[in-house]
């Protein structure tokens, strides 16, 4: 005892005082949210400084059972912990102590090594790096005193090392304590297994957990365990885990006794179903009875498993949770029993509270909102979905900020649903009243996704008008998103398209610098594209232009639309040709680069429209600012601009600086902006909707496209308008037209750049590992590779193919996710001789850009510089696989995410013989599999990617349309970007 | 849930939870970024945050937050009730917890979180159950050791 104070004091000086302070349970109801400085927060608890500290020192007395050496040298390391340097070299002491120990000639005993590896997970929580102590945790593993056993899994679980060797090791460990039959062992091991997931655990493992999971003398505990634990390995490596004959056993632990039993299986089961809803579906009705006997309970029922008066939440919530999986139930009798269960809960929202605590009414609406998650899944009963409405509304006023928000999230959801839509709507006060109060953003901004999600036609104008006037003082956190709804919104209901241009300057002029490229080059397209609009667009643009301070947004609108159709408004004297240029040209100098370029492209145009504003703007190109413009693009354009307008017949001007077509009907590109801002079906919710509630009549492009225009197919939006940033300027100014200009300035023409990536040998390598990657009059490059696993071997030659040496030849490789290990080569290589380079491979993670390999040398004094892909691709760490047609079907269903697969449909390129496709697959590197697919003409592979970090499984079908001269390729693996990747290599190769 | 967080008023990390394979680097990251973002907020806000594409539940008990990472179709609520059956459970077991019972006996929060959540799921919310699996550990215990000694 005597030490034990000494210790105790230096740590507690040490320790903010608030560390003593006890979390709070017992002294308030809801635990006070703010203690804000030290003097009070102790005062809240009825504590004083030295008060805790008994408390505190009896703890470490009574359940401390980690060493003691952990409260010496955390003592230690605090007290000297003045100066970060002094704790560090503190650590370092006793690392260095510890070190010793377990290298040093005695061997320890289990207590000591326990002792130990506890120091070493400390020092590991305290924020510093550990690179030893691995084995002795593993050692510890296999000690049979539970506590040092115990240790040892918590120091494997928090510090897991994908070490090989080890693993080894550790699953040998967990394999005998599985197997041991002593339920807390095997907890213990099966905890360690869900804490560290990896795929050589599941390898191991997952054949056997089900088997435990599903025994009939296994121990509840146990039982619970194994579930969790298969839904982690389940996670990580879906195509090692497979259910197959326990599927209905899993199935069944929904009517377990245990409550906790159903309530870890149920996880389990959810996850299963999402990926596997057929081979499950039987749990719809077992569900659907649990919940039923828990709703009704009593709150005292369920003893422990009621948590503040209300049965079993967690199991309630996720029961609800693995009904989503699912549409409603078809049969009559189940559907009505789930219905009442929904109306249950609807009803006990209203009833009166059981208890004051916070605790009580959370769980409670937990319920709720998960039921009401449902009825919008479900979305077929209107009178379900207006209940949840009119309940939601209710917490649209609550006092506690949590519902507030969980309120509004949900309700944006219910915008979507035909049958709720109205009954949202009718709240749209509160939430713009929301919006403008609420003193947290996070809120703020549920408030105006909801206002976005409830926005139709018939209440666009206030909607739009609030966001606007919210923009005003909006985060700056969410002013970008919010500019991106205001423009779509806009442009989806604009009823007239006079109040859509007034909407997306006034946006620019209020949130200028939050207005994306999208936002601008939207306007511009749509007003191009409709003629009533644009003499009021140049002239609402003309105006906002008059103002002193204009954002640089509004000069690029301005000068596009001026430039377009500035004659519609140049008849009012007040806005003749000259005044619209001395405007525009008052703003040149304020401007960046881009924005000049675009209005120099203007003043051309302006020349075309108004041929008496000739001279002056000539005079503007002419002057040194401009025509020896320190930026190339500034001055080509000057340039070339000038030139045009002096030799250019008028014929030829007016031909090439026509006004611009109409654009491509398709997808506002602000739209797709939002989409991937948000990610996939953020948006699309109330965006599909949309088409569906106001049966057509949009007036633009937006509601007429059909669902296959697809982001994809959209050229980039900087391509659509001036392309300012690559395009050379003749190109741009007048699409369609640029053959005329060429003829023009044939001598003034840019070269290409000679220096690009070559890859034209690239794609010929994916099926093959040999020949000659690239050729040209002074070099052949030859390549013969080998693979395995994730290792491989690469001989590069280069070949001279003058008589004149080259010289400081130098090869290098950029590297992204593969290491390589390469001799510098021979700077001299002489004329007719050969060059051989071996690179040596290894595949870390998987990757979808090749390599890039460049070569550097001297021929004849001038500096060659080639740049190739490395036709390095991610099928050459394949490891073919074969199986069955039944393994093959299954594994291919349970990759059935839709990010999972990849597919292309794409026309023949070479021969659609069938012994040249078995060629090119076998080349791939997978297993092709006969006889799997029912259709004798398709062809089918399974492989399995060796990465360092990770094996990736896939599986491949190729189906060949002779009569169409057609594939369609299909490849699914466990990882996205594998799946895309190999599908756009292959796409290239039949 | 994908993880747990426990860290002080102060910003240090006093318990870690991953359940997804993440490098150390990237939890660094995260927790880093995490920390800075929740003690930045104001006492009144909300429990909730979008980050990433996570939702984010915390709750401050006196001078540690308790901070979860959870995916969009989970439950904020039940979340928020989880995080206070982890209290209620740390503070029966430990008899009025506070910050320096975590920090010392980190063994011991870890082993209770285990029983209680796994691979990130509820797997036993019965209080006693939780509280009797943990005692029937500690009976394990071939001899007591006295430390202080």
């Amino acid at each position: 005892m005597l030490v034990v104070f000494p210790v105790v004091f230096l740590v507690l000086v040490h320790f903010p005082p608030s560390t003593f302070v006890n979390l709070g349970l017992q002294a308030s109801d809801s635990p006070p949210d703010h203690t804000p400085t030290f003097p009070e927060c102790l005062s809240l608890f009825g504590h004083s400084h030295w008060a805790a500290l008994p408390q505190s020192t009896k703890h470490l007395h009574s359940n401390s059972q980690c060493p003691s050496g952990l409260v010496l040298i955390s003592g230690w390391v605090l007290s000297a912990g003045k100066s970060k340097e002094a704790e560090i070299k503190r650590i370092n002491k006793e690392l260095a102590n510890i070190r010793s120990k377990f290298k040093g000639d005695k061997a320890l005993d289990g207590y000591s090594k326990k002792k130990y590896v506890c120091k070493l997970l400390f020092i590991f929580l305290l924020g510093h790096d550990i690179d030893f102590g691995h084995m002795e945790a593993v050692n510890l593993l296999s000690s049979n005193k539970y506590t040092e056993k115990q240790i040892g899994y918590l120091f494997i679980s928090v510090l897991v090392n994908s070490n090989s060797e080890l693993i080894r090791l550790i699953n040998n460990a967990i394999k005998n304590d599985l197997a041991s039959r002593n339920p807390t062992f095997m907890c213990l091991a099966l905890h360690c297994i869900a804490n560290v997931g990896s795929r050589e655990m599941a390898e191991a493992f997952a054949g056997e957990i089900p088997r435990i999971l599903v025994a009939g003398d296994t121990m509840d505990s146990v039982k619970q365990s194994a579930a969790l634990c298969l839904l982690r390995l389940y996670k990580t490596s879906p195509d090692l885990v497979l259910m197959g004959e326990w599927t209905s056993r899993v199935v069944h632990l929904l009517n377990d006794q245990h409550m906790g039993v159903v309530t870890a299986a149920i996880s389990l089961i959810t996850c299963l179903s999402q990926k596997n809803p057929d081979e499950f579906k039987t749990c719809v009705s077992l569900a659907v009875s649990r919940l039923s006997r828990i709703v009704s309970s009593a709150s005292t029922d369920l003893q422990d498993y009621t948590y503040y008066f209300v049965p079993a939440p967690w199991l309630s919530c996720k029961l609800l949770r693995l009904l989503q999986c699912y549409p409603p139930p078809e049969d009559g009798a189940v559907k009505g029993r789930l219905v009442e269960c929904l109306e249950t809960i609807l009803n006990k929202a209203q009833e009166p509270p059981k208890s004051k605590k916070v605790q009580h009414s959370n769980a409670k609406n937990a319920i709720l909102f998960e039921a009401i998650s449902l009825i919008i899944h479900y979305d077929s009963e209107p009178n379900l979905l207006v209940r949840a409405c009119n309940q939601l509304g209710q917490f649209l006023q609550h006092r506690e900020t949590n519902l507030r928000y969980l309120a509004l999230e949900s309700m944006c959801t219910l915008a979507s649903s035909e049958f709720s839509h109205e009954a949202v709507k009718t709240h749209i006060e509160t939430v713009i009243n929301a919006l403008k109060t609420e003193r947290d953003v996070s809120v703020r901004q549920r408030a105006a996704d909801l206002l976005y999600a409830m926005c139709d036609r018939s209440n666009a104008k206030q909607i739009v008008a609030e966001m606007l006037s919210y923009l005003e003082t909006a985060d700056y956190s969410i002013r970008e998103e919010m500019v991106l709804k205001v423009a779509i919104l806009a442009e989806k209901y604009a009823v007239d398209y006079s109040w859509y241009v007034d909407t997306i300057l006034n946006l620019i002029r209020i949130a200028g610098d939050y207005v994306s490229e999208e936002v601008w080059y939207r306007v511009i397209q749509i007003v191009i594209n409709r003629d009533d609009v644009q003499g009021y667009a140049a002239k609402t643009v003309f105006e906002a232009l008059q103002a002193p301070a204009c954002h640089e947004n509004m000069v690029k609108v301005g000068g596009y639309i001026l430039g377009e159709f500035g004659n519609l408004i140049a008849g009012d004297p007040r806005s003749s040709p000259l005044v619209q240029f001395n405007l525009l040209h008052s703003k040149f100098h304020l401007c960046s680069v881009p924005t000049r370029a675009l209005l120099l492209s203007a003043y051309i145009k302006f020349i075309n429209l108004f041929p008496e504003t000739k001279a002056t703007i000539q005079e503007v190109l002419r002057c040194d600012s401009q025509i020896r413009n320190s930026d190339v693009e500034l001055q080509q354009r000057a340039v070339e601009y000038l030139k045009l307008s002096s030799i250019a017949s008028t014929d030829v001007l007016a031909t090439v600086l026509e006004e611009m077509p109409p654009f491509p009907e398709r997808e506002s590109s602000i739209l797709a902006k939002l989409k991937k801002k948000k990610g996939p079906g953020a948006v699309s919710v109330s965006d599909l909707d949309e088409g569906k509630r106001d049966g057509g009549g949009e007036l633009n492009g937006a509601g007429e496209r059909g669902p296959e225009s697809s982001v994809v197919s959209t050229p980039s939006p900087s391509a659509d308008l001036l392309g300012l940033r690559s395009a050379p300027p003749v190109g741009s100014a007048a699409q369609g037209a640029g053959s005329l200009l060429v003829d023009v300035f044939s001598e003034a023409g840019p070269l290409a750049p000679a220096s690009g990536v070559n890859d034209d040998g690239f794609l010929r390598f994916v099926c093959k590992n040999n020949g000659v990657l690239f050729e040209n009059q002074l070099l052949q490059i030859g390549i013969k590779s080998e693979y395995r696993q994730n290792l491989g071997r690469m001989y590069l030659f280069y070949g001279n193919k003058t008589s004149v040496q080259f010289v400081n030849f130098t090869s290098t490789v950029s590297v992204a996710l593969i290491s390589f290990i390469t001799k510098p080569v021979d700077p001299l290589v002489e004329g007719g001789a050969q060059l051989q380079q071996v690179l040596n491979i290894e595949c870390l993670s998987d990757f979808s850009d090749a390599p890039l390999l460049n070569i550097r040398f001297r021929y004849g004094g001038a500096l060659q510089n080639l740049t190739l892909k490395l036709p390095l691709t991610i099928n050459k760490f394949f490891q073919p696989t074969e199986m069955g047609s039944q393994d093959f079907f299954q594994r291919w269903k349970q990759l059935s995410l839709p990010q999972q697969e990849a597919q292309k449909i794409f026309k023949a390129n070479h021969s659609m013989d069938k012994e040249v496709l078995k060629a090119k697959l076998l080349g791939l590197g997978m297993a092709l599999l006969e006889n799997v697919d029912p259709n004798p003409e398709n062809f089918v592979c399974a492989g399995v990617v060796q990465t360092k970090a990770q094996q990736v499984g896939c599986l491949l079908r190729l189906e060949p349309n002779i009569q169409a001269q057609m594939y369609r390729l299909t490849l699914r693996s466990s990882k996205d970007t594998v799946s895309k990747r190999l599908c756009d290599l292959l796409a290239e190769q039949f | 849930m994908q993880f747990m967080l426990l860290f002080s008023r102060q910003g240090k990390l006093r318990l870690q939870k991953w359940y997804v394979p993440l490098s150390d680097k990237e939890k660094k990251k995260i927790t880093r970024e995490l920390v800075q973002t929740v003690l930045a907020r104001k006492p009144k806000m909300c429990s909730f945050l979008e980050w990433r594409d996570l939702k984010i539940v915390y709750k401050r008990y006196a001078s540690l937050y308790f901070c979860c990472a959870i995916e969009d179709q989970d439950n904020e609520l039940i979340t928020l009730e989880i995080i206070h059956r982890y209290v209620e459970l740390l503070d029966k077991y430990f008899g009025s917890v506070c910050e320096l019972d975590i920090i010392f006996n980190f063994e011991k929060a870890y082993f209770i979180l285990d029983e209680f959540l796994l691979g990130g799921e509820a797997q036993e919310t019965s209080k006693k159950n939780v509280l009797k699996a943990i005692e029937q550990a500690d009976l394990l215990q071939e001899v007591r050791h006295n430390y202080f000694l």
